[in-house]
């Protein structure tokens, strides 16, 4: 990428790492909770799919203090995941990657839930008189079947991943090199005297991105369809 | 032996359903739209529970909520055809087929070859299931729940959803299966020609309960049957056995009872099963050896039951030599001559359809259920 300066490459390979650790993260995560939340009823069903959707309102700044508190070094689980798995997340990407992922945990649990709303059951149900035990229908037909949501879902999460500012910024910092993604950059620019051009130049990139993104998305669901024959 | 006996309640409807399906055979489940039929089969299947009762399939006991016992569904080995037929859409029509057949215990009593072979399934191998017409698609399905080896197959109104041509179509295959393979089948419908054609056993079902059972002929009598398929429709199923043609007149001689019909078939070889329907409506009744008529088909008896049909008119069954036909007569001919049970009566038969053929036992060399 010869026409992108150190600092523009940086940002943007360092922010395609940390939304591709984000989107690793949080999809076998959203699989599960869009299985729970549309398949069983239990009670705090409508408590968790409020927990759920709590990024998509609250402050991304209360995001990223609430990340603070209980994965910071002193909190409860960053302490123990210090201690007894040797991942750090303060200051580091594998941070910036959770933060991420939780902003976007809705959009993603919500797409894979409408795609499975429209899973139909009776497939199930064939699948099961032959002979096909729980997980077997999981796996050979209600994933497959659900796949366009799952992919829709992680390309959107990929997405907001690239562009997260404010959670990031509140719980890993401002780091070149580790945690300073390309919102971040353009944000430092914008504070740099005289870095307008390069706050313009990753604008650009960003858009760019943003663009291949969706293209990127649209392709891959219209692949999905022909493929399920709709 | 498949013995049935569940009830189940699902808001206001409730189903209270019992019958015992000697196996091999076909049970038809008859009855109008919404009398349970579905619900009934679903308890079978497992897809749905039972409040209580039973559920059997020979040694086997699926269901018995005294015990509570209930084998999930997908350890019944029951094979089950939807009326939607319910075809994975991301997978090839091979890959439907070999879905059941994959997860079926060993050994396995039909193979992918025979089950392609006997639906006509070989040329669609390679298709998506939604490049398939209706009729293919209920072929498939069928091959699919077949290959995954069942001890029992249930089939949902498998044609409802067809066209005429479609159904005429798909017809001939339930017909070959249930001729070649020795697997005992539910067959749930509301449609009575389909009942005739493929069932040995008939159970009819009305608002959610059993209301009589037994086999074809038997039930083709029941007084049960005419609020379900209409006053028109009522009359004696008799399965004759074929002498062979007759030279005069081309047609083919059946054997029903102690007498014989004359029927437009095609070419059967002797010793064949023949299904005929003689519809109540279609017989004429009389009392001496009817002499000088244009009706070349005349069976005689002895009356057994004369029973009001509605206002005007009367069944009268007539015993044709173990087996029962019968016509329906205006209330005044019944008075004018005297029939009652006992008496010689002659039955003149103004039509006969045909319906289906071959409902002996399923032959040696028939690909045999692996417990049979």
């Amino acid at each position: 990428m010869m026409w992108l300066s150190t600092s523009e490459a940086e940002a943007l390979s360092l922010s395609l790492s940390v939304a591709a650790r984000s989107v690793a993260l949080s999809l076998p995560l959203s699989v599960l909770l869009a299985w729970v939340l549309t398949r069983r009823r239990f009670l705090g069903h409508t408590l968790l799919d409020a927990f759920v959707h709590l990024p998509l309102v609250l402050p991304p700044v209360v995001v990223g203090y609430l990340l603070l508190v209980l994965f910071g070094t002193r909190g409860p689980i960053g302490s123990w995941l210090e201690r007894v798995l040797g991942v750090e997340l303060i200051f580091t990407r594998n941070g910036a990657a959770l933060a991420t992922a939780v902003m976007s945990f809705p959009l993603m649990v919500r797409a894979m839930r409408i795609s499975l709303e429209n899973v139909d059951r009776g497939l199930e149900e064939a699948a099961r008189t032959l002979g096909a035990g729980a997980l077997d229908r999981f796996a050979t037909i209600t994933l497959p079947l659900m796949l366009p949501g799952v992919l829709a879902g992680a390309i959107t999460a990929f997405s907001a991943a690239l562009g997260e500012f404010g959670a990031v910024i509140t719980f890993v910092s401002n780091i070149p090199g580790e945690t300073r993604t390309l919102p971040l950059a353009l944000y430092t620019a914008l504070q740099t005297p005289g870095g307008d051009t390069a706050a313009a130049r990753l604008a650009l990139i960003s858009f760019l991105l943003g663009l291949s993104g969706l293209l990127l998305s649209e392709w891959f669901a219209r692949r999905v369809r022909r493929m399920l024959g709709r | 032996m498949l013995s049935v006996a569940v009830k189940k309640s699902r808001g206001s409807f409730s189903l209270d359903a019992g019958f015992e399906l000697p196996t091999p055979g076909v049970v038809a489940l008859f009855g109008r739209s919404g009398c349970g039929k579905s619900t009934l089969v679903n308890v079978i299947a497992g897809l749905l529970d039972a409040d209580s009762g039973r559920v059997a399939l020979d040694d086997l006991v699926l269901v018995d909520t005294e015990r509570q016992l209930s084998v999930p569904p997908e350890r019944r080995r029951i094979g089950y055809v939807f009326q939607d037929a319910r075809l994975f859409p991301h997978l090839s029509v091979a890959a439907n087929l070999r879905f059941g057949e994959r997860r079926a215990p060993a050994p396995h009593y039909v193979s992918l070859d025979a089950i392609a072979g006997l639906l006509d399934l070989g040329s669609l191998m390679e298709r998506r299931t939604h490049q398939l017409s209706g009729g293919e698609r209920q072929r498939v399905a069928i091959g699919r729940a077949l290959l995954s080896q069942p001890s029992l197959l249930l089939l949902d109104e498998p044609l409802a959803s067809l066209d005429a041509a479609r159904r005429d179509e798909v017809l001939p295959y339930l017909e070959i299966l249930r001729d070649r393979l020795a697997v005992p089948m539910v067959y749930v419908s509301h449609d009575f020609d389909e009942v005739l054609r493929l069932a040995t056993y008939v159970v009819l079902m009305e608002s959610g309960k059993t209301i009589a059972q037994g086999g074809v002929g038997e039930m083709s009598l029941n007084k049960s049957l005419r609020s379900i398929i209409g006053a028109d429709a009522v009359g004696a199923i008799v399965d004759g056995t074929v002498l062979g043609v007759d030279p005069a007149s081309g047609l083919m001689r059946v054997k029903v009872g102690h007498g014989e019909l004359k029927v437009q078939a095609a070419s059967v070889a002797a010793g064949a099963k023949l299904r005929v329907q003689l519809l109540a409506r279609d017989l004429i009744v009389a009392t001496q050896a009817p002499l000088h008529l244009s009706v070349r088909n005349i069976l005689s008896g002895v009356v057994t039951t004369v029973s009001s049909d509605d206002a005007d008119s009367d069944l009268v069954a007539i015993d044709i030599g173990g087996t029962l036909i019968m016509a329906r007569v205006t209330k005044a001919a019944t008075r004018e001559l005297a029939l009652e049970p006992g008496l010689p009566a002659w039955a003149l038969v103004k039509s006969v359809s045909l319906r289906g053929h071959s409902f002996a036992a399923p032959p040696a060399t028939s690909i045999a259920r692996r417990d049979a």
